[in-house]
């Protein structure tokens, strides 16, 4: 503890981060009046933030990466990806269905909540800002080339895209392909190409340069 | 009513007063029914705190993207998959 004496009056400001948007202050006063009424506890709410931070994309790569060296695994992964989370040791979240779907050589998906951020965050964490912003919501069904180049992802004239809009229970984890110049790779070595953005279908891993 | 795997359908072009969970994008759509996940509670009552019976079938529907937005750039066959509650389709 500090030696700071507080028995004195000079004002402290709130301890806010630098810029609080005032979605925070409503987030806070709600919370606050939740809690005051009795319908959530405290520590529930900070339990909760807990967990959801913990979780990051590395989870949702160890997916992907078993899958890559383990057709039966993705096999599994793909027709049911709660359960093929369970199988490998991660908590899948609340969502009822959880649905991999795998990029392949003649189909890209890429995933957008266009009503507001659902997302795979038992698998990925929280969704990045950009995710959640009004002109990805509505670019990525309007525009899904024009968003995918503004990520650097050009997609072949063959190649068939698919938008996935997460309207409802279903959360969506894409599958990438596996970069070419990675078969020597292990699983682990391969998690680590597996982008957060790769899992959103906006971006393409890519393999180390040989040494 | 419920509906099968490549069953073409519409969704209803209706307007909702409240929350609900079929952007206005694909309403009065064609698509085809490529998932039939399950039946779960109606997000409608849901968020004014019902309870959400009777559930309802929840598909995932994929629409051309030339139905949808026919003047953007796409490929040939592209689609935008969208999870819509039965209530919102009828039979094409």
């Amino acid at each position: 503890m500090s030696d700071h004496d507080h028995d004195h009056d000079h004002p402290h400001d709130p301890i806010t981060a630098d810029g609080d948007p005032p979605a925070a202050a409503r987030a806070r006063a709600l919370e606050g009046l939740l809690v005051e009424k009795g319908v959530v506890e405290r520590e529930d709410v900070r339990r909760n933030i807990d967990r959801l931070v913990s979780r990051s994309p590395a989870d949702g790569a160890r997916l992907v990466a078993r899958a890559w060296v383990d057709p039966d695994f993705k096999q599994r992964l793909l027709a049911d990806a709660r359960e093929a989370a369970l199988e490998a040791g991660l908590d899948p979240g609340p969502s009822p269905v959880v649905v991999a779907v795998e990029n392949t050589e003649t189909v890209h998906h890429m995933v957008v909540c266009t009503l507001c951020s659902c997302y795979p965050r038992a698998l990925l964490g929280p969704p990045p800002d950009w995710y959640k912003s009004l002109p990805y919501r509505s670019r990525a069904v309007s525009d899904p080339h024009g968003v995918l180049a503004e990520f650097g992802v050009e997609l072949d004239d063959d190649v068939e895209l698919r938008v996935l809009d997460s309207t409802a229970d279903v959360r969506y984890l894409v599958v990438p392909r596996r970069p070419a110049g990675s078969e020597e790779l292990s699983e682990p070595e391969l998690a680590e190409l597996v982008t957060r953005d790769s899992m959103i279908g906006v971006a393409q891993p890519v393999a180390p340069a040989r040494a | 009513m419920t509906f099968e795997l490549g069953d073409r359908v519409r969704v209803a072009d209706r307007a909702h007063e409240g929350h609900h969970r079929t952007p206005g994008y694909v309403k009065g759509k064609s698509g085809r029914v490529e998932r039939v996940f399950g039946s779960f509670t109606n997000p409608e009552t849901r968020a004014y705190g019902g309870d959400g019976l009777p559930e309802q079938v929840l598909y995932q529907v994929c629409f051309d993207q030339e139905e949808l937005w026919p003047s953007t750039r796409r490929h040939a066959r592209d689609a935008t998959c969208v999870d819509i509650f039965e209530h919102w389709l009828e039979a094409e």
